[in-house]
């Protein structure tokens, strides 16, 4: 478990100072897939930094199993930091060793014995699916080998919490996705927590159980994904899901509703059985559906023509229906 | 010019080049080897101290130390060599005995090479990559294993590309030691080409000093090219 209370870091640039975080406060649970997502900038690769101690916070308190890192002395810190382990977006890897002494690496700095640490390497390599590739060196490899690898050292001292900060950003739709397979393959098979920070609403929305939002330093929203993501409250979190530019901007001369569903309850043709029973017209301005958590969830955007009234009965039907969350979108 | 290759001279030339030179390209090369490795057993980990001393480095140390690190650094590297060897004349004598002869001028040569060395091997280190300095930090690693383990490894290209330009840099020094009375291929230079006139003599000697540099900075590149593994298709 790892619990983070009111967590802030200001750094002073020039005279002026700058706050990373604000008054952050998380709790992530044992064996969990928690996201960490927002834009550049909103602070995300501070507050991962903040969970291991790479940068120590300003005030506030990481626990992790109930211990407080701002207690322990540096030497227990780097104890603490073979628990809590981390993979990279440019992954890191020491360039002038093979794959294998990149993946014994920690477990050189904890002193474990060459034979020994080789053996857990090639295991890892072979859990990453790399053992052809034990004595390569990371220039002959691909992005998501090297992140592979990255990978394979970051288990190599049986962490209890993995860390990857942005570790898909730079690679290609079908890298990132069977990368992330493997870290969720990790997760359930090895009971490691995770805790994924990226900028990517689709690396959320595929492995995380838990997401929190960051906007400029704040935690605007946090929950379940399908929760968050199926009706987000915060412009923080609308910006993510359509990040073509608010939709409201292009609609602003009509009323319009904002309809979320739920994909597996919604059957019945909604939108033409209004305009029959209720004769209220609305205009399909965009539609999407996305899946979370193998569950389908849907996000439509209506505009109605009707004026004033039309708009509140519009907003009276659609509400009382099962599965689905009507909302006007202010003008 | 018909005096310089003249039977006569030609002769004389042979004759000394056959009872000097050999001697003298040992003396050259011995000092050269040992003033290299006493400079860079102390340019190192000065070198490594630059770097991991400063303010944001993996191995902070008090300002005022690294401030007078720097300033003793730059201040032997601004005496010019010539003077620096009549300067320390009380200390090659402390160490060696005496201020003559080939063994004695390995002192000066290593106090003139190693502020040299230090800074060549802070520029190679300063070069390791920001982020894999954080990954081993993120893993663990105490600044010593930083050190060790991270910086100085992937270094390594650098460090042996930077250690090329030193010796030969020390070679041509040692030529210069010819002058006070050190050994070696830059005396036999100036003894027989500044004060005997015998210009082919010296051209000679200055040819073997080219190309002893030629041959340590061709193994140089190979040893930097080979042990850099970085480079793809190899």
């Amino acid at each position: 478990m790892i619990e983070i209370r009111n967590l802030c870091k200001t750094y002073s640039v020039g005279d002026g100072k700058v706050q990373a975080l604000k008054q952050v406060s998380l709790s992530i649970p044992d064996g969990d897939i928690f996201g960490i997502i927002g834009m550049s900038g909103a602070g995300k690769s501070t507050l991962v930094r903040c969970i291991n101690y790479l940068e120590p916070p300003t005030s506030g308190t990481v626990e992790i199993d109930g211990r407080d890192l701002s207690k322990l002395s540096s030497v227990e810190l780097r104890g603490v930091r073979r628990e809590v382990t981390m993979i990279f977006q440019g992954f890191n890897l020491l360039l002038q060793r093979t794959c294998l002494k990149n993946v014994c690496f920690p477990l050189e700095l904890s002193g474990v014995k060459k034979a020994e640490a080789q053996k857990r390497g090639r295991e890892l390599l072979k859990l990453v699916g790399l053992e052809s590739k034990a004595d390569a060196y990371p220039a002959q490899l691909s992005g998501g080998q090297q992140q592979r690898v990255a990978i394979a050292r970051a288990l190599a001292t049986r962490p209890k919490v993995l860390l990857c900060d942005e570790a898909t950003s730079a690679l290609d739709p079908t890298t990132t996705h069977s990368i992330l397979e493997l870290i969720r393959d990790i997760n359930r098979e090895l009971g490691i927590t995770v805790i994924v920070i990226t900028h990517q609403m689709s690396v959320v929305e595929s492995i995380c159980r838990h997401v929190a939002i960051l906007d400029e330093g704040e935690v605007v929203e946090q929950g379940e994904v399908s929760e968050v993501f199926s009706a987000p409250k915060s412009p923080a979190a609308k910006r993510l899901m359509f990040p073509m530019g608010s939709e409201e901007e292009t609609v602003r001369k009509e009323h319009t509703i904002r309809l979320f569903f739920d994909g597996t309850k919604a059957g019945s043709p909604l939108i033409s059985r209004m305009a029959i029973e209720k004769g209220i017209e609305a205009n399909i301005i965009s539609a999407s559906t996305r899946t979370l958590e193998g569950k389908p969830a849907g996000v439509m955007l209506l505009s109605i023509p009707g004026g004033e009234q039309a708009l509140k009965d519009a907003l009276e039907y659609l509400g009382q229906e099962p599965g689905v969350l009507a909302e006007e979108v202010a003008p | 010019m018909s005096e310089l290759f003249s039977s006569e001279v030609l002769s004389e030339a042979w004759e000394i080049i056959y009872s000097e030179f050999p001697l003298a390209l040992w003396e050259t090369l011995y000092v050269t080897l040992l003033a290299s490795f006493f400079s860079f057993l102390i340019g190192l980990p000065l070198g490594v101290l630059l770097v991991a001393g400063e303010k944001d480095g993996v191995m902070p140390l008090p300002a005022s130390v690294m401030k007078i690190l720097g300033a003793a650094v730059n201040l032997l590297r601004s005496v010019p060599f010539l003077i620096l060897m009549i300067l320390v004349f009380p200390l090659t004598r402390l160490i060696m005995g005496t201020v003559v002869g080939t063994a004695a001028s390995i002192v000066p040569l290593v106090i003139a090479a190693f502020p040299f060395v230090a800074r060549l091997a802070e520029s190679s280190l300063r070069e390791t990559n920001p982020n894999i300095i954080e990954m081993a930090q993120s893993m663990g690693a105490s600044p010593i294993q930083v050190i060790v383990k991270v910086m100085i490894p992937e270094s390594v290209p650098s460090l042996i590309s930077n250690a090329t330009i030193a010796i030969t840099t020390i070679l041509g020094y040692s030529a210069m030691s010819g002058i006070i009375g050190g050994g070696g291929l830059g005396k036999i230079a100036i003894n027989y080409g500044y004060y005997r006139y015998k210009y082919l003599v010296m051209l000679l000697a200055v040819v073997l000093l080219v190309v002893l540099v030629q041959l340590f900075q061709s193994v140089g590149s190979t040893l930097t090219v080979k042990f850099d593994k970085r480079l793809k298709n190899k």
